[in-house]
């Protein structure tokens, strides 16, 4: 299935840089039933690395408590402007996606 | 044949394998990003999640924040954020007490990252929600309730 690509802003201010990524996703817990009844299968990212150029800046790992497209900030030290940010998840179903930005 | 059985000998060398790994060093506890921490997820109270961390019973520290507003109106994205000014940060978790698995979400922060990360989560009810860091190997831990007016489940 096709997903939907991520929003992702990287600035940089003296020397540290910020990473604010928005991702398209449902987040569906597992826990929610729809109009018949039926428990509606959770479905979530579980997995989300960031990388500055090819250096690991953030691994995180999620659980269905997180919203649904999740919104993540976080900033690391270093970073220039136009240096590449990539960031990447993985999901529940074995769906991932990469996105990349260049720091602003 | 016995499947059952095959698959029990499967899943016992498998996990058997991977603790001998860990023994001998090649595979760090917790550098192991690959591998999505199951049984912390998984966790239903918070002494559980804490366990399934390894973070055992941490300590309150003042150096450990964590942001969000006091109520929030929708349980279904609520902002959460955690800092800390303790030195050397190598984790930093979000846990709500009174959702079903305690554990929102964890962040391994490789050296340079800052323990400064902002998200949204979603919160059943009313309920402390508290920010794990890891420091120096150590556990730091911070509270903080958040009042939810309408919850995240379509209470």
């Amino acid at each position: 299935m096709a997903t939907n690509p991520m929003k992702i802003r990287a600035t940089n201010k003296d020397g540290v840089t910020e990473v604010k990524v928005l991702v398209s996703h449902e987040m569906e817990t597992g826990q929610r039933k729809d109009a018949s009844g039926a428990t509606v299968p959770a479905w979530f990212i579980t997995e989300l690395t960031a990388k500055h150029n090819d250096r690991l800046v953030l691994a995180s790992e999620l659980g269905t408590a997180v919203s649904k497209n999740p919104y993540l900030a976080f900033r690391f030290k270093g970073g220039a402007k136009g240096d590449k940010i990539t960031v990447s998840w993985k999901d529940n179903k074995g769906e991932s996606r990469t996105d990349e930005a260049a720091i602003a | 044949m016995n499947k059952q059985r095959r698959n029990v000998l499967k899943t016992c060398s498998g996990a058997a394998l991977m603790s001998l790994l860990a023994a001998a060093g090649i595979i760090a506890p917790g550098m192991a990003l690959a591998e999505w921490n199951k049984a912390a997820f998984d966790a239903k109270s918070m002494a559980d999640t804490l366990k399934a961390l390894g973070a055992g019973a941490p300590a309150d520290s003042k150096d450990v924040q964590v942001t969000g507003p006091d109520i929030a109106e929708n349980g279904a994205v609520v902002p959460v954020g955690v800092s800390s000014t303790l030195p050397n940060v190598t984790m930093v978790a979000i846990l709500i007490e009174k959702n079903p698995n305690a554990l929102a979400a964890s962040f391994t922060l490789p050296e340079g990252t800052e323990a400064n990360v902002q998200t949204r989560v979603k919160m059943g009810q009313t309920s402390n929600v508290y920010a794990l860091v890891k420091a120096d190997g150590k556990f730091f831990m911070a509270t903080k309730e958040i009042k939810v007016t309408l919850g995240g489940c379509g209470g």
